[in-house]
């Protein structure tokens, strides 16, 4: 202590320090805290927002069909049902091709591909999703409707339940054209977390397996994925969380009618793609109040479905946490 | 001016296991009564959460006297060190009580500065732990911490600092290098430089060999010998032929409680306790 | 036991491995499939229409001639104000989350919640940026766009800067703070510099992420024909342009979208691949 007097850089630069000290606490814990507040104030001003739709509509808003601005009379049914069915389609694609891929990954890929095929599966997700949008509008859209949707209508017509869903006219665009390149948009999302979750599963287990003569795919379906179900489940609640709130891509392909169509060849409309159409369109406080309304809508369903997903990869990871 | 606050007079060696100290051997009480004491540790008791990790030690720790903490691991021997400098308040649920008194200071008081009380208390880890930028700031972090320093004033004390620790002729070409890319042992002797160069009065190595090879190993040794001079030391080791090449006063410890103190030579030649005999001859659990 | 029951169900499970893995495959071969045909439509629609012109010019009127040089310019300012508002925010939440919040019981929701806006849809933020800025200031701005993209940015920020200050080791927490340095020195002049290329990473691929954002933009900084220098004013911004000009029937403004989603896509791509170049290079030195 006795040079540190000396030097005259002794209690007064401490106090400094204590005082620095307690700034630089406290500021990173207003920051960590505001993000805590941005979710808040997200909710409260969408609540804020949609509360003279609310109001004037109540809960018949959640059912009602129509949406007609002349008339100012609004209902979120067509848009949450596009919302769940361009959802549903891009999950029944995305799911077992993320899965494919993951098992590709971590159980056949010889390991100088293992990081090429990663990175180029996580460049699918690095695209802008106006990109997307584009090319399905313009590239995807028209082969779909010269090539796909013929067949689809030669294949199903007549067949109950199937026909009517799977046939109709080929326009290219609508809830079907949404799906699918929803599911491409979500592939990469699910496969890095059904992949790190496979990886996580102990090589001795897995070898255990294989030494009682368990093929490569009894040892995924017996020992990686019950070991890792929450995980998995997880990924897909996030992948399905991400295809519910995407905007661009669908605007561009879903076709912007507010109608409810039997059939997955025609158009419809989600949530986030009324948004982004009609928001700043809209005019007079119960259109724009409607939107909003929609919006948080929007906010709650992905807010559910992440929290579900965060909660089940965090479970894991704890469990991870007490192995090692 | 340093007080001598041996307020027990209790000189060498005791046996603390009994809750009772006592004077064993008047041989060593005698020289000990030379020596001042620079750290008394009284009552100490150290909680992880609900885990009681260390139970009433009292010991005292002489000035210019390297003293060394042995015992088989998980005994507390590091945690003991880690009470010194109070680095433990690093982690939430972990608390000591008790005393510990340097230079008659109770440091484990609420008022005590941590940062001083840090730059008083120096500590080398057991893994090299130098920091991701040059050899020569490693050295000069510490040292600007407290004190304001003149460029060539700067450069002398980092040079002294690595003259001190048996380093500089290895990396006064490539001060501006990396620290992290030296080997191990110098990695190591890099830590003691930059521990040094803040010039504590007490230096605590936490097992500061263990993850080296043998010829660093032994610099290290020797290097502890030469510190001696002009600071207090505490060595946390495992391996007791260093204890007993290096110490002059060990502690051996076992489950939590210090079971004999005493001048490292009786220590070693002549244990009172039948759990250290057991322990430096082998025949341990 | 019969042998020959046993080799059939052995051939049986064979089968279906085998059958199980060429799908998988299939399956990577899907995915990969499209991210080829995706690259090979941008440069094929847009490379054409890549010149010189488009850097340099502004927005045309439909039929005129122009390029995209206001949009570039935008989405520029846009990005990196966007940037400077969310990374040292990010950064500094991400801190505390990592380093300061051991004993904190909120440490975990704050946690939690950043882990769902990471993934929330962004023009949910687009809408509440609109609610809390464009509304009270009465016009569309520049600000309200940097601060939506700040708020997309953030969580991405927050995020890997938690997980690189904890691969940070903790005895090197210990080794300064053993010297005397205070936590706020520890911090800056320790842990951030031995975590500096993670940050750096996440800091970069907020960037890609918010440098393709269209939905939040929509709302926000909308959109600007001329060249805008204000940020109080709308303001131009290449995923906009894009968009508008895509749904345009004009052949020569949806050039221009193709050749601007070209642009867009290399660069956040190009942004990606470097951050994964920055975060490996210091893991191969070991």
């Amino acid at each position: 202590m006795k040079q540190r007097q000396q030097t005259g850089a002794g209690p007064e630069q401490m106090d400094r320090g204590k005082v620095l000290d307690v700034l630089f606490v406290q500021g990173t814990r207003f920051f960590a805290w505001m993000v805590l507040l941005i979710i808040l104030a997200v909710l409260f001003a969408l609540g804020k927002g949609a509360l003279p739709a609310l109001e004037k509509f109540g809960p018949g808003f959640l059912t009602s069909s129509s949406w007609n601005p002349v008339t100012e009379d609004f209902g979120a049914l067509v848009s949450i049902y596009g919302t769940l069915v361009t959802s549903i389609i891009a999950m029944l694609i995305g799911v077992p091709v993320s899965f494919g891929i993951a098992l590709f990954i971590t159980e056949l890929c010889p390991v100088w591909l293992k990081r090429p095929v990663g990175i180029a599966i996580e460049l699918l997700a690095a695209i802008p999703s106006i990109i997307y949008g584009m090319w399905g509008l313009f590239i995807f859209a028209p082969l779909f409707a010269d090539h796909v949707e013929p067949w689809l209508n030669s294949r199903f017509a007549g067949v109950p339940l199937l026909g009517s869903l799977l046939t109709g006219p080929p326009m290219g665009i609508g809830m079907a054209t949404a799906g699918i390149i929803l599911a491409i948009m979500i592939i990469p999302f699910m496969t890095a977390v059904m992949r790190d979750m496979f990886e996580v599963v102990p090589d001795v287990l897995k070898e255990s397996a294989y030494g009682i003569g368990a093929t490569t795919w009894e040892v995924v379906r017996r020992v990686v994925l019950p070991y890792t179900r929450a995980g998995v489940i997880g990924g897909i609640m996030l992948g399905l969380g991400r295809a519910m709130g995407e905007t661009m891509a669908v605007t561009f392909v879903i076709g912007n009618t507010n109608r409810i169509h039997a059939s997955l060849l025609m158009p419809g409309n989600t949530i986030s793609s009324s948004l982004a159409n009609e928001f700043t369109e809209a005019v007079g406080e119960i259109y724009t109040s409607s939107l909003i309304a929609l919006g948080l809508i929007l906010f709650f369903i992905t807010f559910i479905v992440l929290a579900l997903s965060r909660l089940l990869l965090h479970h894991l990871s704890r469990q991870e946490g007490l192995r090692t | 001016m340093l007080l001598n606050v041996n307020t027990d007079g209790a000189g060498g060696r005791c046996s603390v296991a009994g809750g009772d100290v006592i004077a064993e051997d008047k041989r060593i009480a005698s020289r000990a009564e030379d020596e001042q004491v620079k750290m008394s540790i009284r009552d100490l008791n150290f909680h992880y959460g609900r885990f009681h990790a260390l139970h009433d030690i009292s010991m005292d720790i002489r000035l210019n006297r390297v003293t060394a903490f042995i015992g088989p691991s998980g005994c507390g021997k590091s945690t003991l060190i880690r009470c010194f400098n109070r680095i433990y308040e690093l982690y939430p649920g972990q608390r000591a009580t008790g005393r510990i008194l340097l230079d008659g200071r109770n440091i484990l008081d609420n008022r005590e500065n941590l940062n001083l009380l840090r730059a008083t208390v120096g500590m080398v880890f057991q893994k090299p732990t130098p920091f991701p930028m040059s050899i020569y700031d490693n050295i000069a972090f510490g040292i600007s911490l407290y004190e304001r320093l003149s460029r060539a004033e700067m450069n002398e004390r980092v040079e002294w600092a690595l003259q001190k620790a048996a380093i500089w002729d290895e990396v006064k070409d490539i001060l501006q290098q990396s620290g992290t890319a030296l080997s191990g042992g110098q990695q190591q002797r890099l830590c003691i430089a930059r521990a040094i160069a803040i010039k504590p009065e007490v230096l605590l190595m936490d097992e500061p060999a263990s993850a080296l090879d043998p010829l660093s190993t032994l610099k290290v040794e020797d290097l502890v010998e030469e510190l001696k001079s002009d600071y207090t030391i505490v060595v946390v080791t495992h391996n007791m032929q260093q204890a007993a090449r290096i110490s002059d006063y060990t502690a051996f410890m076992y489950l939590g409680e210090l079971i004999e103190f005493g001048d490292t030579a009786s220590l070693f030649t002549n244990p009172l306790k039948q759990q250290t005999e057991d322990y430096i001859t082998g025949r341990f659990g | 036991m019969s042998v020959v029951m046993d080799t059939a169900r052995f051939q049986r499970r064979k089968y279906l491995n085998i059958m199980v893995l060429c799908l998988s495959v299939l399956m990577t071969m899907f995915g990969l499939f499209w991210l080829v045909w995706l690259l090979w439509t941008l440069f094929s629609q847009g490379l054409p229409y890549v010149n010189s012109t488009l850097f340099f010019k502004a927005t045309p009127p439909p039929g005129g001639t122009g390029g995209l040089a206001n949009g570039i310019v935008g989405s520029l300012v846009l990005t990196v104000t966007g940037v400077l508002i969310g990374a040292p925010t990010g950064v500094l939440a991400g801190t505390y989350l990592s380093e300061f919040s051991r004993k904190s019981k909120i440490a975990p929701v704050i946690r939690f919640v950043n882990d769902i806006l990471l993934s929330a849809p962004s023009i949910i933020i687009g809408v509440f940026v609109y609610e809390i800025v464009v509304v009270p200031m009465g016009h569309f701005s520049g600000w309200a766009g940097a601060l939506a993209l700040a708020m997309i940015a953030l969580p991405v920020i927050v995020r890997t800067t938690e997980d690189m200050l904890r691969l940070v080791p903790d005895n090197m927490r210990e080794a300064a703070a053993a010297l005397g340095a205070p936590r706020w020195k520890v911090t800056t002049a320790i842990i951030y510099r031995a975590a500096r290329s993670g940050i750096l990473t996440g800091v970069l691929l907020a960037v890609a992420r918010i440098s393709g954002e269209t939905a939040p933009l929509l709302f926000t900084a909308l959109n600007n024909q001329f060249w805008s220098s204000s940020l109080n004013q709308p303001m131009a911004n290449l995923p906009v342009v894009i968009f508008q000009f895509a749904m345009s029937p004009y052949d020569d403004w949806q050039h221009l979208a193709w050749a601007g989603a070209l642009l867009i896509t290399l660069a956040v791509l190009g942004l990606n691949i470097v951050a994964r170049i920055i975060l490996k290079t210091p893991k191969m030195r070991k």
